[in-house]
């Protein structure tokens, strides 16, 4: 599913949903269980129903007003809205450095597999 | 303005780094005809994967980093909405952080599986951080590791959720 329908239309997948949501919420709003509920029964409806490389509008909005679309596209004015790209972790909070487990188990270092290959 | 086209997000990134002075971002452009495979069973008889490229990660595992981060995290499906994080360079995270089932869709698909919609969803979700600028090594590491995963789960169906 995507929430970006230029990008995923080129990368031209076998199907898609694409919800109609400002970027960040590519499953639904914060805390409205009951709708990112319907997003999902939407969106795997798409497995069953769609033809190849079809993208499938999701029958959400984001509000009746549209003026969020106009803000996005013009938000260029503001310059480079993204952060600095640090090369080492970036924790969403200091106490989550705090007690990380260095050697975790549960991380995948494609990276580190691919320095020794190449 | 009550009705609006989608936000077409490759002009606007054209836009803005045209007016930063920087080249034109070289987006990913697949002209074949995709691959397609029908489902094979019902919704309710699925095990359905997760992927998510939202950068979310489980309070105690090492967070990412924002420069081509390739490494993907394991999260168990049981792991409380409390212990999950969310860092990325490139997206407003502030709701991610508060309910980080907007990029990451646990509690809305588990409804569906008490509800008997969804057969099941696997133990294990997949994350990574979906900043990266390389697409050939989302396509030679990311991908390959991700297929591999989901066969050894033996999920009927992915659901990929980008950022």
């Amino acid at each position: 599913m995507s929430s970006a329908l230029s990008i995923t239309a080129s990368v031209n997948p076998p199907r898609a949903a694409f919800l109609d949501f400002p970027l960040g919420h590519t499953a639904g709003r914060p805390n409205e269980l009951d709708e990112q509920t319907e997003i999902m029964r939407a969106a795997l409806a798409v497995f069953a129903e769609s033809e190849r490389g079809e993208i499938t509008p999701l029958p959400f909005e984001w509000s009746a007003d549209h003026s969020w679309k106009a803000q996005v596209m013009a938000g260029d004015a503001e310059g480079d809205d993204r952060v600095e790209r640090f090369a080492s972790p970036q924790y969403q909070s200091a106490a989550d450095e705090a007690i990380v487990d260095a050697s975790c188990p549960s991380c995948i270092w494609l990276d580190r597999e691919q320095d020794g290959a190449e | 303005m009550s009705s609006l086209p989608p936000v077409d997000h490759i002009q606007r990134t054209r836009d803005q780094y045209a007016s930063l002075g920087y080249p034109p971002y070289a987006w990913v452009k697949e002209h074949t005809q995709p691959p397609f495979v029908a489902l094979k069973k019902p919704l309710r008889e699925c095990r359905l994967g997760l992927v998510s490229s939202g950068g979310v990660y489980k309070a105690g595992q090492v967070a990412f980093h924002y420069k081509d981060d390739i490494s993907l995290r394991v999260i168990d499906r049981a792991t409380p909405a409390s212990e999950l994080r969310a860092t990325h360079f490139a997206y407003d995270l502030t709701d991610a952080r508060r309910d980080p089932n907007v990029v990451l869709p646990f509690a809305g698909l588990k409804r569906l599986v008490d509800e008997g919609a969804l057969g099941e969803l696997a133990n294990n979700a997949y994350t990574f951080m979906g900043g990266i600028y390389s697409a050939r090594k989302v396509r030679e590491h990311i991908a390959p590791e991700l297929v591999q995963r989901f066969v050894r789960d033996e999920v009927d169906v992915v659901l990929l959720v980008p950022v």
